[in-house]
């Protein structure tokens, strides 16, 4: 076990120094930083000057070895554009990333699962179509075109709901701040999460559907019934467990996904994020800010997949064979 | 006391607190595609940037609604010795925001702050110029040979309390390379209307009404929200939907949207900056063209033909939707006395063919044009217009519509100038023509900052000779003489085609006042909002 998860360990590291240097490869692509940094009519002098003391002048490879160093050390220096520490800057977006992500995840979830369920009990049903028909504008529709229908729907045409940015948040402690404790924090969520929410929420009710139709057809479904026990009993206590275990696994590597796919939703909704702050970043060439974020984003994924096959090995028997061997 | 009386007591406190609470707090929500970056107002020179932090801070002089220099800090001042010594008369019982007084120690240290390295705004003070202070209240300037204009954008020099900075360790502007960040890029502390109570940078800032400043108050606000939206279909909504009171810009093919609407309004009018097209007049051989072994763009003829084949009303019509104003010159009708001299050449296409075979290419040639594409307003459809008009006189134009950040890096003098022809748009820091005469059409030289974004490399003694002279010609009529025969000789030799003036649009609600000045500065302190 133990020398399976160093193994595992070894090729995130690996794929972390894989992520560092295409981040690093796609900066030299992006533009020239130092004329984003001053007005068009700075003298050429000072954009020299400025140019020399960022080491923009340096053999890439040198350029390359400072960025790894710092990164090393935890070090993503300081925003071009803000003049402040990236460290910071992400941290204090990242309440507001995470808010959303885990409101959309939780929202496709639920949604996901209910819809499913009832589209594989009631196949033939209208509503079972419309949800099929639903699916199928999730599926098809981009994020940003769904964010600006509903901002235009709801919030401009209807009035009920904000079409940006995060209403009133409460601070917790040092770093968090939170939207879930006002109503216009709970109000702005619904649009950002639903959007951000629907493309999995599609792919979750598909899912489960599919697995639950599957299941329905088992043998122990068809005894159960013969028993005598209660649909809803057989519904809900039995045949959906056995749908769930797959869906959680989806939905937990989509977490990631969900995370690193808020950047589009961010900004339809002016949403003030990680996701938001890259995009900007990338427009304005600020390297520090895209490289930490990239590399985060990196690192994302390689814990969540890293603590996915960690859980396989724990549930099942089969694996932790061939992990011993 | 029973509950009902209990809560009879507590409705009639809460009806007696309601007749009581004062007016509300008039607040104004401000949204603008670009970030509050940084507040040091010595980081970066954008015009964004200025307005906003101008809320906060201020300069010797003022700029009016009309663009006029008026006083600011400085009451009045006195141009002596032929331009080489200005005598500043400073305003008594200023104060900055957190109580110090203001004086001619907090001049005397901006202007080295200014001119410091990491200071985007080296050139708002002379090199040359020395800071002598008489007393509290008075600052001459000494210089090393006259400069009639000098002044010109102090307005958006903006003075900062020495002892503030000094103890807040922010005695040096913050530097790119910094690695620890500046007190003073999260705080600020100036003479201006309104203080700075939160900055988030690129989420949202708040402006509080600065209860004593000294000026007269027009406005009625108590509190601005600025928050940062770039997506323009989002700040568009959020005004319509009420959420927002002002944005800046609207984008052209919304505003029918926007003014349809029964509560908000665009207001645009003609900007300062010029949008052109330049040539690269310097090397011998273009960088990206079939034409080998000479430069078409060397030959006038070829430039006056591409000036005739543009035609620029076209542009007006389809691509910027009525929203520009078709220019003649490289600087705006407004800032320019005898602007209306000049006129635009006559679109003709025919001739325009007959001027290239005459100058030896009958049947065109193949040029690469470099073009951003998220600069200015629907730049890379202009660049668009333009191959399709001068396809129809034999000229193939290879289009690359590049993001501001790769445009820039190639054409700027950073890059090597690497670009054959090129759009490109100018507003004069100044609102002077010497820096029009100056930057765009000074010859090139090493180590000279004369022609710096003279990215073509046009080049006429004669108008460099008249650059000189403007530049210290202190009778404004001979001055306005002198940059009209510099433009009469720019103009004839075709060394660019300006298109035109984009137009300002900002998006405001019906029942918010604003005055929109020609620069594209959102200056909210003369806003009022019922």
């Amino acid at each position: 076990m133990l020398a399976f998860i160093i193994r595992r360990i070894a090729q995130s590291l690996f794929v972390m120094a894989a992520v560092a240097l295409i981040a690093f490869l796609m900066f030299r692509f992006v533009g020239d930083p130092v004329n984003q940094m001053v007005g068009i009519d700075t003298p050429q002098e000072e954009v020299a000057r400025l140019r020399e003391s960022l080491g923009l002048n340096d053999p890439a490879i040198v350029q390359f070895g400072r960025f790894v160093w710092n990164i090393v050390h935890f070090d993503f220096g300081i925003s071009y554009q803000f003049r402040l520490p990236v460290t910071q800057l992400l941290a204090e977006r990242a309440p507001a990333t995470l808010e959303l992500a885990v409101t959309a995840a939780i929202f496709a979830l639920i949604v996901g699962v209910i819809m499913g369920v009832y589209c594989a009990l009631n196949r033939d049903s209208w509503l079972a179509r419309v949800f099929q028909a639903v699916s199928l504008v999730g599926v098809s529709l981009p994020t940003f075109l769904i964010g600006i229908l509903l901002i235009y729907l709801f919030a401009v045409i209807l009035g009920w709901l904000p079409s940006n940015g995060r209403g009133q948040v409460v601070k917790i402690g040092q770093w968090w701040t939170t939207g879930f404790l006002t109503g216009s924090g709970l109000k702005a969520l619904i649009l950002p999460a639903i959007t951000l929410g629907l493309f999995q929420m599609t792919l979750i009710m598909r899912l489960v559907r599919a697995e639950m139709m599957e299941v329905m057809r088992t043998d122990y479904i068809k005894f159960a019934k013969a028993r005598g026990l209660k649909t809803r009993s057989i519904h809900f206590g039995h045949a959906l467990k056995n749908t769930l275990i797959p869906v959680i696994t989806i939905a937990g590597l989509q977490l990631g996904s969900i995370i690193a796919f808020a950047i589009i939703t961010e900004t339809v909704f002016n949403w003030p994020g990680m996701g938001i702050l890259f995009l900007k970043a990338v427009q304005n060439v600020d390297i520090p800010i895209m490289a930490a974020y990239l590399m985060l984003i990196g690192f994302l994924f390689v814990v969540i997949n890293l603590a996915v096959d960690l859980a396989y090995g724990l549930v099942d028997p089969r694996l932790r064979v061939a992990m011993r061997a | 006391m029973t509950i009902r009386k209990f809560l009879l007591a507590a409705g009639a406190a809460l009806a007696i607190q309601a007749v009581v609470v004062p007016a509300q707090a008039v607040t104004l929500r401000y949204a603008n595609q670009g970030d509050l970056k940084s507040l040091d107002p010595y980081t970066l020179n954008e015009t964004t940037a200025n307005a906003h932090l101008g809320h906060v801070y201020e300069g010797l002089t003022s700029r009016g609604k009309d663009l006029k220099v008026g006083p600011g800090l400085a009451e009045k001042w006195e141009v002596l010795d032929g331009a080489k010594k200005w005598r500043f008369h400073l305003r008594k019982n200023v104060k900055f925001q957190n109580g110090e007084p203001f004086t001619a120690d907090d001049v005397i240290f901006s202007a080295e702050r200014v001119r410091a390295t990491g200071s985007n705004f080296q050139t708002r003070v002379p090199k040359d110029a020395k800071f002598v202070k008489v007393d509290d209240y008075t600052v001459d300037v000494e210089l090393s040979s006259p400069n009639p204009i000098m002044v010109a954008q102090w307005d958006t020099w903006y003075i900062i309390s020495k002892k503030w900075a000094e103890a807040n360790n922010s005695t040096a502007p913050t530097p790119a390379s910094a690695t620890t960040p500046s007190y003073i890029s999260l705080h600020a502390n100036g003479t201006g209307p309104f203080s700075i109570e939160s900055h988030q940078p690129g989420v949202k800032t708040v402006f509080k009404v600065n209860k004593g400043w000294w000026g007269k108050k027009e406005h009625n606000l108590d509190e601005i929200i600025f928050t940062p939206i770039p997506n323009a279909a989002t700040r568009v909504a959020a005004l319509l939907s009420g959420e927002v009171d002002v944005i800046e810009p609207v984008p052209v093919q919304d505003i029918p949207r926007v003014n349809s609407s029964a509560d908000s309004k665009v207001l645009a009018g003609p900007e300062l900056r010029t949008i052109f097209l330049g040539f690269d007049q310097s090397r011998d051989e273009l960088l990206e063209s079939n034409v080998k072994g000479k430069n078409p763009f060397k030959d006038v003829r070829v430039r006056h033909a591409f000036n005739i084949a543009i035609d620029k009303e076209a542009i007006k019509r389809s691509v910027m939707r009525g929203l520009s104003t078709p220019s003649a010159l490289m600087i705006a009708p407004t800032l320019f006395t005898y602007s209306k001299d000049f006129k635009n050449p006559k679109f003709d296409s025919a001739a325009a063919k007959k001027l290239l075979a005459d100058a030896g290419y009958p049947n065109g040639f193949e040029v690469g044009m470099d073009c951003p594409n998220d600069r200015y307003v629907n730049d890379a459809q202009i660049c668009q217009a333009v191959v399709g008009m001068l396809a129809r006189i034999g000229v193939k134009v290879n289009l690359n519509a590049q993001p501001k950040a790769q445009y820039f890096a190639k054409v700027l003098k950073s890059g090597g100038y690497k670009t054959s022809f090129f759009l490109l748009g100018w507003t004069p820091g100044t609102f002077d023509s010497h820096n029009v005469l100056n930057d765009l059409h000074g010859c090139r030289t090493e180590n000279s900052p004369i022609g710096e974004t003279n990215l073509g490399g046009y080049c006429n003694k004669k108008v460099d000779e008249l650059t000189a002279k403007i530049l210290v010609e202190a009778d404004p009529k001979k001055r306005d003489l002198l940059i009209k025969e510099a433009y009469e000789i720019t103009t004839g030799e075709y060394a660019y085609v300006p298109l035109h003036q984009q137009a300002l649009s900002w998006g405001v609600k019906m029942n918010v006042n604003l005055v929109q000045r020609a620069d594209n500065s959102v200056l909210l302190y003369w806003a009022t909002k019922k």
